[in-house]
């Protein structure tokens, strides 16, 4: 990925947003870059959905800036808004329209140049398989119907920078799917996603890099890669030996320190509680012990598992 | 300001709101009634009742009420043209004006407050559409049909009217230099004026049924005109039209002014 050579496409310092008492996004200072797929990953009421008000210049932030496209979201929110593309939370469509209405009064509402209305709507009802309910109202839709127009609706003008609140948590896993297919082809045609999220799986799947959200404040970015090297530091990892061998391998792993170690299957020992670094040295002494390896597969942490070990450092931190 | 956008936002507005029986039925109802069956029963019915003793007795009574320059203005007519021509031109005029008033605040109260009960309005505020482009395509979604229907409900009765008074008058009632006045001058402030009540109103309300009570209460202004001139405090007449569209106007600037302040995209999406 393309990183620091580029400006960033959303950049924020220290961004705060309160309501009465409560603070809804704390002090935020976050960088997404161009062509990136940026999961935001919270619990309910984490701030999400505010953050991506503050930088549609839809919401006055409290403190702190954001440039967004190079722009200021509160100075040039029109300016700004005809560039980015936001799926709201509720799909927020005209239910008493037809999907074709809906679309091509958005289509002015962005000034979509006029000559090309009809045929982008038309394209698009095909792309997302509405073609035949096109004329239909959208109050009579299914849910997936109903999120698969709103998506339609956000990318009529093209927009360079996607924002996407939460757009599977309507949906069965083979419209979840599709969603995850149109992310992933919006990346690679250049676009930058702006993803809101609780649904790990799918940060995992499309994401390239996530920031970790709670009340309000930033609290891990990165790689989902990264981010489990670095709250993760020991992990489990999968030895297959020779099957004589596994008693002689059980006895030398249970020698050392803080590592856990059970027998998975015939030949195959999942060893736990391994730091990264600590293992060339446990192969070697399984190796002395002559022991016969014949595969090593680290399980890599998922971004649940990230998820919830930032959260237990924040209890026990507490 | 980006026509096309204010145009898209009219559409929209006009093409939902009048999928909505309750804007659609007060719209079409309250002119008819007003301006085709009042006429006609006012008028054809006295006319087959003939003049009899308690009939002219009662409309002497009502006559002697208003004010002295109204009896100048009745005066040469025979008691059953006076009475006639009272009511289809002066006692209407105040009734006259709750038609842009009604039209106007029922269909804004479903533009402003209706858009935020159906969860519509969030994706609104995402679009490049400025505040006030917003606010004025909300506006003239619901000043442009409430003067459309102000204009066609004057057609309708002044054709009606002229018809139903034919026997009794022999000559024309409309059109009229006063409701010439209201029509043009007065009926578009009087809409204006709902509007910037409802603005106001919306901020609160929190259904299109509680917007479209409380906004209706602009209507009570109207009926104490109606009663001032039944009571011969005053009487409509072309410089009294024309000063009533200056005030009307200049409360509706008022209250927009004081109303915009509410409207910023960012108090709206807090108050979501
Ligand atoms: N308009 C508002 N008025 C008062 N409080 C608000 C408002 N908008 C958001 N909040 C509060 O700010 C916090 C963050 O809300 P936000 O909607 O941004 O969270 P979220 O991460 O999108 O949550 P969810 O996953 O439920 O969508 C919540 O505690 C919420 O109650
Ligand atoms: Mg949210």
């Amino acid at each position: 990925m393309i990183r620091a050579a580029t400006a960033p496409i959303i950049a924020t310092q220290g961004l705060t947003r309160r309501f009465g008492a409560a603070t809804a996004v704390d002090g935020l200072t976050l960088e997404v870059f161009p062509g990136e797929v940026f999961g935001f990953l919270g619990h309910n009421g984490a701030g999400k959905t505010t953050t991506v008000r503050l930088l549609n210049g839809i919401l006055t932030p409290s403190a702190g800036q954001a440039r967004v496209l190079g722009l200021d979201p509160m100075a040039d929110g029109p300016a700004l808004r005809r560039q980015t593309g936001v799926l709201t939370e509720n799909p927020s469509l005209d239910e008493r329209l037809s999907a074709r209405t809906n679309l091509s009064l958005y289509a002015d509402l962005y000034g979509v140049p006029r000559a090309e209305v009809t045929a982008r709507v038309q394209e698009l009802l095909a792309a997302f398989d509405l073609l035949d309910r096109g004329d239909d109202k959208v109050g009579g839709y299914s849910k997936g119907m109903k999120q698969r127009l709103a998506l339609a609706r956000c990318l009529l003008h093209r927009p360079a920078l996607l924002f996407l609140d939460e757009p599977t948590a309507a949906l069965d896993p083979v419209a979840s799917r599709q969603v995850h297919e149109l992310i992933l082809h919006s990346a690679r045609a250049g676009h930058t996603v702006f993803i809101n999220t609780h649904n790990l799986v799918e940060a995992q799947r499309v994401c390239d890099r996530v920031g970790v959200m709670e009340q309000g404040r930033l609290v891990a970015v990165g790689a989902p890669h990264d981010l489990a090297r670095q709250l993760m530091r020991a992990l489990d990892v999968e030895i297959e030996v020779a099957a004589e061998d596994m008693v002689t391998a059980e006895r030398t792993l249970a020698a050392r320190p803080g590592l856990s170690c059970a027998a998975q299957r015939r030949g195959v020992l999942l060893v736990s509680g391994a730091e990264r670094a600590a293992i060339p040295d446990l192969l070697a002494a399984l190796v002395a012990a002559e022991v016969r390896i014949y595969q090593v597969t680290p399980q890599e942490p998922t971004l649940e598992d990230v998820y919830f070990a930032l959260h237990r450092n924040r209890e026990v931190s507490q | 300001m980006n026509r096309r956008v204010i145009g898209a936002i009219v559409r929209k507005d006009l093409r939902v709101v009048l999928q909505n029986k309750g804007v659609v039925l007060p719209i079409l109802l309250l002119p008819l009634i007003l301006f085709v069956v009042l006429p006609l029963v006012v008028t054809l019915i006295p006319a087959s009742l003939g003049n009899t003793a308690s009939n002219s007795a009662d409309l002497q009574e009502l006559l002697a009420m208003i004010s002295p320059g109204l009896r100048q203005q009745l005066a040469g007519l025979d008691l059953n043209q006076a009475a006639v021509l009272f009511f289809l031109v002066y006692m209407m005029a105040p009734l006259f004006l709750i038609v842009p008033i009604m039209v106007s605040s029922v269909i804004a109260a479903d533009s402003f407050v209706g858009e935020r009960e159906r969860k519509t309005l969030e994706a609104l505020l995402y679009t490049p559409a400025t505040d006030a482009e917003l606010l004025t395509g909300k506006l003239l979604a619901a000043w442009l049909p409430a003067l459309a229907v102000s204009l066609l409900s004057y057609l309708f009765y002044g054709v009606i009217s002229n018809f139903a008074v034919w026997p009794t008058f022999q000559r024309l009632l409309f059109p009229n230099a006063i409701w010439n006045v209201l029509v043009i001058w007065v009926a578009p402030a009087a809409a204006a004026t709902s509007l910037a009540t409802m603005i106001l109103v919306s901020v609160r309300a929190k259904t299109f049924q509680d917007a479209y009570q409380t906004g209706s209460l602009v209507v009570l202004p109207v009926l104490m005109l109606l009663f001032g001139q039944l009571f011969g405090l005053m009487y409509f007449s072309v410089p009294l039209s024309l000063l009533l569209g200056v005030v009307l106007w200049l409360i509706s600037l008022v209250l927009l002014a004081y109303g915009r302040r509410t409207l910023h995209r960012s108090e709206l999406i807090a108050r979501l």
